[in-house]
């Protein structure tokens, strides 16, 4: 594995500041990859890592269907493809999805990643809020968390590692191929979480 | 990473709070900006009730707006137009999951802060409603909710972003159906920003000092989006989108995303429709997924549009200082 060749998903949302952030985390690292935009079923097929990104998962979702990337996204990931997702993208990945206000929503999501979330957990807008994490990368490290009607991760299934709490939300997850976390990486300068799924990604590749 | 151009540190609106033994931060600018930044290559909806909140959010609108009444029914009716009621606010709250945003009349803090206290997502201070202030929008940092704004050209979105909005749209002309005024306030931007761009590049820093008397706006902000080469923050278009079209058409421009007034509920196709500028909005660089947009509604249902000559209100001229 020599040139890794990492998607985003391309169809609504922070798409341009995961590009910007793969891109520094390559160069950091050192790896010879490229990063891509997606939103062409055709364009999963070589694909070595993917990024769902923050925006609106009823939207994702729904726009994902018409271009036929739901079934092939899933298949894909089912079959040990890396995959990143981010607020909006953890929604997508997961296997319960309720709201935290309305509760039981017809969202659709992948059933892949084995925990039950909570939409909207820490309230609207205005609560919307920045805080210190701490989060077991190779080693307990602290990053910025920024949270953006965030949703929360309430359980985890027992194949489930849990990287980040902050108080009694679980806020990132890793389930073998899977990395998720519940906040946007890509809104500060730090890109740990990206150097993270890169060496994730590089190790599922090489075997 | 999030452009911060123009941020004000110590603003009335950023909050902390200790939870447990974690301090937390609210209403920061890369929240406020950061919130925009989730609606990128989404439509937001004009809606007046819950049921239009519904189609708008089935059809995959990333945010809904509530209005009182739609800009077309607005310049109809004439009068004041303010903000909507609360009660309608909340029922959308609790009916849909995607945001809700509101407008507020220009310059009208209490509206805003009573939006605030609703809890809307975002409060758009907006030239459909009849302006409360002539002289003076808004000071949007001592808010924690971020605010959209309306723009016609590169200085008055940069005056409003000093101001602290967190996100811009073009004014165009709401209400006609007709997008000519949109598109010249999407261009003006554009070319202010490649000339600024050039007088940066020329290297001659008394230039852009003066460009900045001009514009009205600091010195430090207008040479922050010089190097950037574009705004600080996400740029939606909005004002006459009737038509999947339309939709394509302003995303090709350059524009972020799509505010939808009352294009979609002021035709008879209302669901169709919201569904096809949907698909037009996102796959805007994909001309067979427009195609396939622009084929679920007929023309015949769209909403009867206005030329800008035969207009006795111009409601782009409010606020523009």
């Amino acid at each position: 594995m020599s040139n890794l060749n990492i998607g985003v998903l391309s169809i609504q949302g922070d798409v341009h500041e995961n590009i910007l952030a793969v891109k520094k985390s390559l160069q950091k690292l050192g790896y010879s990859g490229t990063v891509c935009s997606i939103n062409h079923e055709y364009q999963l097929s070589n694909l070595d890592g993917l990024i769902i990104p923050g925006g609106e998962s009823t939207t994702i979702a729904k726009l994902s269907m018409k271009r036929y990337l739901f079934k092939t996204l899933y298949d894909k990931i089912n079959n040990g493809m890396p995959v990143f997702g981010i607020c909006a993208g953890l929604i997508l990945l997961s296997k319960h999805v309720n709201d935290k206000n309305i509760g039981k929503t017809n969202q659709i999501h992948m059933d892949l990643l084995d925990v039950e979330v909570e939409r909207n957990y820490f309230g609207r807008q205005q609560y919307s809020f920045e805080s210190d994490v701490e989060i077991i990368l190779h080693n307990p490290t602290k990053i910025k968390g920024i949270f953006i009607r965030a949703p929360s991760i309430k359980k985890a299934g027992k194949n489930v590692q849990i990287l980040s709490k902050l108080n009694d939300s679980i806020i990132a997850v890793r389930q073998n191929n899977i990395l998720a976390t519940s906040f946007h990486p890509e809104l500060t300068h730090d890109i740990k979480l990206y150097e993270y799924f890169l060496s994730m990604l590089k190790k599922i590749n090489s075997k | 990473m999030i452009s911060l151009s123009g941020d004000i540190e110590n603003a009335k609106g950023i909050c902390q709070k200790k939870i447990n033994s974690n301090d937390v931060t609210y209403g920061t600018s890369t929240l406020k900006r950061g919130f925009a930044h989730m609606l990128k290559n989404g439509v937001v909806m004009d809606v007046t009730s819950v049921e239009q909140a519904h189609i708008a959010e089935d059809a995959g609108a990333v945010a809904v707006m509530v209005l009182d009444k739609l800009p077309s029914d607005v310049r109809k009716i004439g009068g004041v137009a303010r903000t909507a009621s609360i009660k309608i606010i909340n029922e959308i709250m609790d009916t849909v999951t995607i945001p809700v945003m509101a407008k507020c009349r220009i310059g009208h803090v209490y509206e805003a802060r009573v939006l605030e206290k609703a809890n809307v997502d975002m409060v758009d201070e907006s030239e459909v409603l009849t302006p409360a202030n002539e002289n003076h929008h808004i000071w949007k940092w001592d808010f924690t909710t971020p605010f959209v704004n309306g723009c016609r050209s590169l200085s008055e979105a940069l005056r409003r972003i000093e101001e602290g909005s967190s996100m811009i749209r073009t004014k165009g002309e709401p209400g006609t159906g007709n997008i000519v005024e949109a598109v010249r306030h999407i261009n003006k931007v554009n070319y202010d920003l490649s000339m600024l761009k050039s007088i940066k590049n020329y290297g001659d820093e008394s230039i852009l000092i003066k460009l900045a008397r001009d514009f009205q706006i600091s010195y430090d902000i207008l040479k922050k989006t010089a190097q950037l080469g574009r705004l600080p923050v996400v740029n939606f278009a909005a004002g006459g989108i009737s038509t999947p079209a339309d939709a394509g058409y302003l995303m090709s421009l350059g524009c972020d995303g799509i505010f939808v007034g009352s294009g979609i509920f002021k035709s008879s196709d209302a669901k169709e429709r919201a569904n096809a500028i949907v698909l037009a909005a996102t796959f805007w660089d994909d001309i067979n997924k427009v195609y396939e947009a622009q084929n679920l509604v007929d023309e015949k249902e769209s909403m009867l549009g206005i030329d800008i000559q035969e207009l006795e209100l111009k409601m782009q001229d409010r606020g523009k200082n």
